[in-house]
């Protein structure tokens, strides 16, 4: 058995250092797709609704893990090398879409009817309300709660470890099979967890207040 | 692309997936009860308590909000047992599903008791309601009816949460998928129909809520909104 020293330290950070760029990953894929979806939840056009609408119920009413196991083995069907990397992206992905789109539709839809009616009586077209009216206006609304929504993903990127995709929980299982001391390691792991997402959630809370500050 | 699906295995193994799904069902009903219990304590001492209380509700709370499910569940299961602690897997699985939907349920009560007035106590008070029946009734169940959808969803992704205790062998729906998957090589297949077993049960918690919400505020029954 091999005595826990620095280096495992080092190794747990520099594996909390994936987890960051998993988390990054997924926030820059989730929010391309969830503004799509939101936008699809908000249209004109009924199908594209219930379209939009049943990605996000499929998605909410599935554990993450169980959508993780099917993207890495999907993908290994449809002929692709099972990279954890790719797999875990994707999921997360999907994941944080779903989420992103399901909190953006209702920062749209707070915006108040009258700045429609007046983007329409200037005569602006649909994309010039959405890029000139509506979406600035619904930004404001949406950094809280968006932020709030990163601390989840951060910590579900640690479900990626059931991949093999060496993250910061897998790099502590990792760890605790040489070491055997499991309370130590999965302690120092939480709290490197908690370094990374509660300076997000501090952020998310007085965000809160000064947008609540402005009303 | 040229798979073929194969759902043949369901013939004989179907009996794992029940068996599986009844153990994700029993294990989110009992951490459901708990965690609501400890969530409203905990949210009735960081509101009402005094600041030595406070604060260290406070810590759980933002501890346990800022760590992943994962690390918590091998911190009870692992780390317990390696301290001299030996629980099997599914007490293990319990207890860290408690302790996490407890730290949840205390924000979302806290809202909630938070919403309700100062002049709701006195009037209690003045009724001579006793500290207890104030809190039951001025309180707990007006604050619960005005934060229901919050809890009810909490609840459904505790349930969709759950699966992370097949990490540890708790032999509930997602461990009984890895099993099967490891015997007959049909991985896709065996988590289509877990996935759409999960689907299933979400409908299904999520209008059992309903019921419950039903038959627990009769006010709203009647006037079709919250107080």
């Amino acid at each position: 058995m091999i005595q826990l020293n620095a280096n495992h330290f080092i190794y747990l950070l520099q594996a909390a250092q994936w987890t960051l760029l998993l988390s990054l990953i997924a926030f820059v894929g989730g929010s391309v797709a969830g503004l799509v979806l939101a936008l699809l939840r908000v249209s004109k056009i009924g199908v594209l609704r219930i379209l939009a609408s049943g990605y996000i119920q499929l998605i909410q009413g599935t554990p993450l893990l169980i959508i993780l196991f099917l993207s890495y083995f999907g993908l290994g069907i449809m002929g692709f090398k099972l990279v954890p990397i790719v797999a875990a992206g994707l999921s997360l992905t999907l994941y944080a879409a779903a989420f992103l789109g399901e909190i953006w539709r209702g920062c749209i839809e707070a915006v108040p009817r009258t700045q429609w009616e007046a983007s329409d009586c200037l005569g602006l077209n649909r994309f010039q309300q959405y890029a000139y009216v509506i979406l600035p206006q619904s930004v404001r609304l949406a950094i809280p709660p968006t932020v709030g929504f990163m601390v989840q993903i951060v910590k579900n990127t640690s479900l990626a470890s059931v991949i093999g995709f060496v993250e910061l929980a897998r790099a502590g299982q990792i760890v605790n099979n040489s070491t055997f001391e499991p309370f130590t390691i999965f302690t120092v792991v939480a709290a490197i967890y908690f370094a990374m997402c509660y300076p997000l959630s501090l952020a998310a809370r007085a965000l809160e207040r000064k947008a609540h500050a402005g009303r | 692309m040229s798979y073929e699906f194969d759902f043949s295995f369901l013939a004989e193994r179907w009996p794992d997936f029940v068996a599986g799904a009844w153990l994700t069902v029993q294990l989110t009903v009992v951490s459901i009860a708990l965690g609501l219990a400890v969530g409203t304590v905990c949210a009735l001492l960081r509101v009402y308590g005094n600041r030595w209380v406070k604060a260290p509700v406070g810590f759980y709370v933002e501890l346990i909000r800022n760590t992943p499910l994962l690390v918590q569940i091998f911190i009870v299961y692992f780390g317990l047992s390696s301290l001299g602690l030996k629980l099997s897997a599914e007490v293990s699985a319990v207890i860290a599903l408690v302790v996490n939907m407890g730290a949840y349920t205390t924000e979302i009560m806290r809202a909630g008791i938070q919403s309700i007035q100062r002049t709701q106590l006195e009037a209690a008070d003045c009724l001579g309601l006793t500290r207890l029946q104030t809190i039951v009734h001025v309180v707990l169940l007006p604050a619960m009816e005005r934060v229901y959808p919050a809890l009810s969803s909490q609840f459904v992704l505790l349930m969709l949460a759950s699966s992370i205790t097949s990490q540890i062998s708790a032999e509930e729906l997602t461990a009984t998928a890895n099993l099967v998957q490891s015997d007959t090589y049909r991985s896709f297949e065996v988590y289509i129909i877990v996935a759409v077993v999960y689907l299933a049960l979400s409908v299904l918690y999520r209008f059992t809520f309903w019921l419950v919400g039903l038959v627990l505020f009769a006010r709203k029954r009647k006037l079709g909104t919250a107080l």
